[in-house]
């Protein structure tokens, strides 16, 4: 997609690893080597201003943690990401820090353990105003806080309230509150109604529409549910052990995938319109993130996997009409398209 | 149907409290399965389902209880017997999956050992027929190589093969039941539905009725061949899963229904029930969902519906009187 | 004043109200309390009065037994000292003592053990490590140790310095259980999403730490430091007994105890066992609340 204006936020070669290994004087008495996870595998994507980029993915696929180093939370171990032009790790370690800060901001999944229990609403929701200094006079904090709450459909009478007052959609309504607090361009949104039940699930995505439009956010939103990927984003990665198998516009990718993970994920969402479509069975389980497949990640459980798959990891290529795919077979025309 | 093999009638399950009278978790919840059919039991979060499925086995958590109603297994009563028949019941005839495979197992035991002690528990095998009995139900669950794996311990299995091995346990003694809470919601997608198949498959070979709680409908339109949605302790609507799926009558049902974001096409906004579900202690008096109902009028307000026929489903709302076409 | 209205809303009061070990403790707790606080006013006579003591009245034995006078409710010492009004005072020292040792061990064991869990690595280990070390230690031999120390430095101490130097003793050796509470509750904290919300708006750590991590930390804290007061108050005792503790001219209950030891073969036994007594009334009370109040706060158990 080549947009004539700069990408808001471009992540290239992005990766990170953990070290899980024992305790070093257990490891060493015991013999056993050091354990690395490569959460995130070099992975690249650009995010478009106004735009919503979902990343979609099972478990220990890495979209948790790629939006955490999107967001300052971790620091990367190689590549870069760049936010409107600036390299994003180093200006977090500058002066401008703060600056930098009040352009983006995060929007967690648990709506019981993100927000402070023993603070009151207007204090969570003002902190950013008081961190950032944006607005040192009380009374006009209070009148933000108040606009805010009323911009999540909830009251501006609220604020006075403590969080267990609150259901799970309000609570997250409130973290919504206190990202906007200081005018961002930017949110990262970590599987935000996942813990949410369906009809409030609902509401708040209506919600985070409608508030898109009307300030122009973009946004990066995670999630595992495809369905609601569906429903949110403009454009769909799709991450798999660390590594992104295919990033599309979402009408391409729902319509048409190309990566065999792809498929199989589509395959696997339940009918529920018990339209009685075709599908292949799934097979295997996510491996171990510790000991990941070699070359190609997906090759245990992949139908049209061949010698170059297991020994060589494929690259993320472009397949045509904005659509990148990381897959042997699909370079290869192997593939039913 | 022909003689259900679970029939729960009015269950009435409360809380005693500290001040004002006791809470009304459950409020008159009736349902029936029939052998090898899969019922659904759907609702958000504080609806009742996972409450009702304890009831039925009688794990109730103190200081809640059964106040009223009555749960029957092939025609006998079991809500009301002594601890320790009804201990004898479970696992025998009564089966139970729960969410978290990882809790469900013992760590400190081979799979092979849990699955023995419960056939032994409950059927006249010796060690050896008991080993082989459980061998026979890994592989029937889809474990690869159970005899190598009967030995294992549960850490040493991923999720969905530990949820697999939950199941297998649940057989173990042949049950004429089995409750099963919300047993996909820790998995990944990809194993959810293998996990699925594998209950409906179990389920129609062993003959055994099925009630299947969760939050989600998707799951519910995959493995069902009935279902009941609940809402604040009640049954609001109840058919076979493509009738209350396509053309639900009760408009909650159709709320969550629109809710949903869909797979195919697409929809600008999606259908939003306003407000959240009542708290126990705050129930609306007649239909306890008229405060968020787009079509409430006064007797709604005033009289609680009870569950009648409306087209394919029995639903209960006022709406299928006044209205017959809603 | 909402903050009160929350308490007297909330289980923890229902709780206690229903609970008559709690409400007798409390009682029990609270009668010390306010004998030791207005023991100016309350005691009937002031025992460290020289001019009030006549020693013609030494050694009277209880009013209730023979030889007893009503003057003298628990009887005398061997220098005519009431032993009620000296039970008061001493009780107003060792609660006095108590109360700032177990203060200032939980300002340290809380700062510390914030620190250990919210930062982590070398430091965390090295102040667990140091935690270690310090468990290895009987707390009365470091406690004597500081004391010792501190009379070589300060020969001709004032008596507020030699009570600092006691606080310090008792207060040095208890900090290691809140640093290690306050360590494991901090390090779940600190993967609970509000506190990742902090750290993306720029909050710098050591104000997350107070202000974030620390309120929600306190619970086990406070049930630590309820039991922890009977603790510092018996080690106090135990010290003043081995004539190591309070200066002679505050005489604490511990030394109430001491003196009248050497009193109790005479058959003068009152003059050592009450103030025994209520040491043992004031500790067990703390005690019986510290337990009421930690399985009141336990989530799992309500």
């Amino acid at each position: 997609m080549s947009a004539p204006m700069p990408a808001l936020v471009e992540v290239r070669e992005l990766a990170k690893r953990f070290d899980v290994s024992t305790p070093w004087l257990e490891r060493v008495l015991g013999g056993r080597p050091r354990q690395i996870v490569h959460a995130v595998d070099g992975v690249s994507f650009d995010i478009a201003r106004g735009e919503t980029l979902a990343l979609v993915g099972e478990s220990g696929c890495g979209k948790s943690t790629v939006a955490r180093l999107l967001v300052g939370l971790h620091a990367p171990s190689a590549g870069t990401i760049r936010f409107d032009g600036q390299d994003l790790v180093a200006e977090l370690a500058s002066p401008r820090a703060a600056a930098l800060r009040r352009r983006l901001q995060m929007i967690f999944q648990d709506p019981y353990a993100s927000l402070n229990p023993r603070w009151r609403v207007h204090d969570i929701v003002a902190e950013p105003l008081l961190e950032q200094g944006l607005e040192p006079d009380a009374q006009a904090r209070r009148e933000r806080v108040g606009g805010l709450l009323r911009a999540v459909r909830l009251d501006a009478a609220d604020a006075d309230k403590y969080p267990h007052q609150f259901s799970g959609g309000q609570r997250q309504r409130i973290s919504i509150a206190r990202a906007l607090a200081s005018a961002p361009e930017f949110l990262v949104c970590d599987e935000p109604t996942s813990a949410l039940d369906v009809s409030v699930q609902a509401q708040v995505l209506n919600l985070m529409r409608d508030l898109q439009r009307e300030r122009g956010l973009s946004y990066l939103f995670i999630s595992h549910n495809l369905a609601v990927v569906r429903h949110v984003s403009d454009r769909v990665g799709v991450m798999y052990l660390g590594r992104l198998v295919e990033l599309a516009p979402k009408r391409a990718l729902f319509a048409q995938p190309r990566h065999p993970y792809t498929r199989m994920l589509l395959d696997a969402i339940p009918d529920l319109h018990l339209s009685g479509r075709a599908r292949t069975p799934v097979q295997g389980e996510v491996p171990n993130p510790l000991a990941p497949p070699s070359g190609c990640g997906f090759h245990p459980r992949c139908p049209l996997a061949n010698a170059r798959c297991r020994a060589e990891r494929p690259l993320l290529r472009e397949d045509g009409e904005g659509v990148r795919v990381a897959c042997h077979a699909v370079e290869e025309g192997r593939h039913t398209p | 149907m022909t003689s259900p093999l679970l029939e729960v009638r009015d269950l009435v399950v409360e809380f005693p409290r500290r001040r004002g009278g006791p809470l009304r978790a459950l409020d008159g919840v009736s349902l029936e399965i029939g052998a090898g059919e899969i019922l659904g039991v759907v609702g958000e979060s504080g609806a009742g389902k996972s409450l009702t499925g304890a009831a039925v086995i009688g794990l109730l958590e103190p200081p809640g209880r059964i106040a009223a109603g009555e749960v029957r297994l092939a025609g006998e009563r079991i809500d009301a017997l002594p601890p320790a028949v009804l201990r004898r019941i479970r696992g025998r005839r009564i089966g139970a999956i729960f969410q978290d495979p990882l809790t469900s197992l013992n760590p400190l035991y081979t799979v092979g050992r849990q699955l023995v002690e419960t056939i032994r528990a409950h059927l006249p095998l010796d060690a050896a027929q008991a080993r082989d009995r459980a061998i026979a139900l890994l592989r029937e669950t889809g474990i690869p190589a159970p005899e190598a794996r009967i030995d294992h311990y549960p850490h040493q299995f991923s999720g969905g093969m530990r949820q697999r091995v939950v199941i297998a346990l649940a057989l173990a003694a042949e049950p004429q039941l089995i409750i099963a809470d919300e047993p996909t919601t820790a998995l990944d997608v990809s194993v959810q539905a293998q996990v699925i198949g594998l209950l409906q498959r179990l389920s129609r070979q062993h003959g055994a009725a099925v009630l299947l709680i969760t939050h989600d409908m998707g799951v519910i339109a995959e493995a069902c061949d009935r279902v009941a949605v609940m809402y604040a302790g009640r049954v609001v609507e109840v058919g076979p899963v493509a009738a209350v799926i396509h053309a639900p009558s009760h408009p909650y049902t159709a709320g969550l229904m629109g809710a949903i974001p869909p797979m195919d096409g697409e929809r600008e906004r999606l259908q939003q029930i306003d407000g959240q579900m009542p708290r126990l202690d705050a129930i609306p008096s007649g239909c306890a969902f008229h405060p968020r109902c787009p079509r409430a009028f006064g007797r709604c307000r005033q009289e609680r519906p009870e569950l009648m026929e409306a087209g394919a489903t029995q639903a209960s709302c006022w709406l299928v009187q006044e209205a017959p076409s809603a | 004043m909402d903050a009160l209205r929350r308490f007297f809303d909330s289980e923890l009061w229902a709780d206690f109200r229903a609970s008559p070990m709690a409400l007798a403790a409390a009682a029990i707790a609270g009668a010390c309390l306010f004998c030791a606080l207005f023991a100016g006013w309350v005691a009937p006579h002031d025992p460290f009065d020289l001019a009030t003591l006549e020693l013609g009245d030494a050694r009277l034995p209880p009013a209730w037994l023979e030889g007893g006078s009503a003057k003298y409710l628990l009887g005398t010492d061997d220098q005519g000292r009431d032993i009620l009004s000296a039970l008061m005072y001493g009780a107003r020292i060792s609660l006095a003592v108590g109360l700032a040792s177990v203060l200032l061990s939980m300002a340290l064991g809380v700062a510390l053990g914030l620190v250990s869990g919210f930062i982590g690595g070398r430091t965390d280990a090295l102040i667990m490590r140091v935690c270690d070390v310090m468990l290895s230690f009987p707390a009365i031999l470091v406690a004597l140790l500081i004391d010792g120390v501190g009379r070589a430095l300060f020969p001709d101490a004032h008596e507020t310095l030699a009570f600092g130097v006691l606080i310090l003793a008792i207060a040095l050796p208890g900090w290691v259980p809140y640093a290690r509470t306050v360590r494991g509750s901090t390090l779940v904290e600190r993967q609970k999403e509000y506190v990742q919300a902090a750290r993306v708006i720029g909050v710098a750590p050591s104000r997350i730490m107070r202000r974030h991590v620390l309120p929600n930390v306190m619970g086990p804290v406070l049930v630590l430091a309820t039991i922890q007061v009977a603790t510092a108050i018996i080690t106090e005792a135990t010290l003043s007994f081995l004539g190591v503790g309070v200066p002679p001219t505050s005489p604490s209950l511990g030394t109430l105890i001491r003196v009248g030891n050497d009193f109790l073969f005479s058959g003068e036994w009152w003059i050592t066992i009450f103030p025994g007594a209520m040491l043992v009334l004031i500790a067990l009370s703390v005690n019986l609340l510290g337990d009421w109040l930690r399985d009141a706060l336990n989530p799992r158990l309500r």
